[in-house]
């Protein structure tokens, strides 16, 4: 997955979705890549305006490059083409080929394996909770299993 | 008639094979009225560059082609694409099937650039609000149940390899029937992705979904009418079925007075 991923997700549990601390969603153990891609300097100016700067700003530390300016080149500084080429090797040409992102507000981890993150959820977190939990798995069989996985947030309501 | 996307590469033991209605996706959004709307809603050096959304891609054939076909469809060509699916190969077939197809069809450059294929349920991952042209062709075939999701765990390439003969082909079916089986009317998981547009949509978002017969389409356009602020129309259909069109793909977005 290209860095600029990171720009458009955000924790798949509902309730973080209001919560300020899921985005941005934080790499940890990134393995990183690159892949060289035609620069394309009006490619680039048309994606800034979709880019949450303080979030990329957190990302690009997180991920070891060098520190990004405290706002988000705009007028004269778009025509600056290093400028234009360092935010095309990070967001474009950087992949992230290992490692996890978290949710700053639940704390869980999605894994990222071979390029593709899963965000599927395991079941105690998903939509499919409840129901799981009410009416198809008997109440001593679950927390057997409860008690065998280890993840924050489980014990509530056991 | 523009190139189909190469599959080639696509091995269909877990994955949904480009059939009729993966054809009705790519000559909807190709027809020459979808291709005027789109470019109209994101004119190029007026708007930031789209993000267009596959769920559920399967092979990836229908985002592939709306990456490499960017500059036919939007009238640009810098356009960001990514795909959610709940089967981790189907992810890993998408990511190629789509740099394959823009590699072949937008030489030189500027090129789309394939951000990212993601293994999630719908659009769960998606940040509210980031979404401007969704695409789904969803499960829809009417059955008695719908198939549950898949854990985490279940796409973890480890358990699949070390699986049996029989136990591979239970899972392959299992993966398969996710595909199609919609469970009530084929209407399910559409319902659940019809729910979540409001939320993920842009203000320019637009979201194209296809629904066959059985779904009863004039019925599910009734109630996108009665969304607050929404408009849904009629944007490609095919296989005429007893005076029925068998497959019809609407258009759903916000009207322009709220952009």
């Amino acid at each position: 997955m290209k860095v600029i991923t990171a720009n458009f997700v955000t924790c798949a549990v509902k309730e973080c979705k209001t919560s300020p601390a899921s985005f941005p969603l934080h790499f940890n153990d990134a393995e990183l890549e690159q892949q060289e891609l035609d620069f394309q300097p009006e490619f680039i100016r048309n994606v800034l305006p979709r880019i949450d700067w303080e979030a990329l700003r957190t990302i690009s530390n997180e991920l070891g490059f060098p520190t990004l300016p405290d706002s988000k080149p705009e007028g004269e500084a778009l025509d600056n083409e290093q400028t234009l080429k360092d935010l095309h090797r990070l967001l474009l040409e950087t992949h992230v080929t290992e490692g996890k992102l978290t949710c700053g507000n639940c704390g869980h981890s999605y894994m990222i394996k071979e390029g593709i993150a899963n965000f599927l959820l395991p079941s105690h977190l998903g939509e499919e909770y409840h129901l799981f939990l009410n009416n198809i798995i008997p109440h001593a069989l679950f927390t057997q299993i409860a008690s065998q996985i280890d993840t924050p947030g489980l014990g509530t309501g056991f | 008639m523009l190139p189909t996307p190469d599959t080639s590469h696509v091995s269909f033991d877990t994955i949904y094979e480009p059939s009729e209605d993966s054809y009705l996706f790519l000559d909807t959004l190709s027809s020459a009225s979808e291709s005027k709307w789109l470019s109209e809603r994101f004119p190029k050096n007026q708007e930031a560059s789209p993000l267009v959304v596959e769920v559920g891609t399967g092979s990836g054939v229908v985002l592939a082609f709306t990456a490499a076909q960017s500059q036919q469809i939007f009238g640009r060509r810098d356009v960001l694409t990514l795909g959610t699916d709940v089967n981790r190969n189907a992810c890993i077939a998408t990511r190629k099937t789509a740099t394959t197809a823009i590699q072949a069809e937008q030489q030189p450059s500027p090129q789309s650039v394939h951000i990212s294929s993601l293994t999630a349920d719908l659009c769960t991952p998606l940040r509210p609000g980031s979404v401007d042209v969704l695409l789904f062709n969803p499960p829809y075939v009417p059955t008695e149940d719908l198939p549950r999701l898949p854990s985490a765990a279940e796409n973890d390439p480890a358990v699949s390899e070390a699986m049996s003969r029989s136990a591979k082909f239970d899972n392959d079916s299992y993966f398969l029937s996710l595909t199609y089986a919609g469970g009530a009317d084929g209407m399910e998981t559409t319902d659940r992705l019809l729910d979540a547009i409001p939320g993920v949509l842009s203000v320019r978002g637009v979201a194209y979904v296809l629904l066959c017969k059985q779904n009863r389409p004039d019925q599910v356009m009734e109630r996108i009418r009665g969304w607050d602020g929404w408009q849904v129309e009629t944007a490609g259909s095919s296989g005429m079925q007893a005076g029925w069109e068998k497959l019809v793909i609407v258009r759903i977005w916000r009207k322009d007075s709220l952009r």
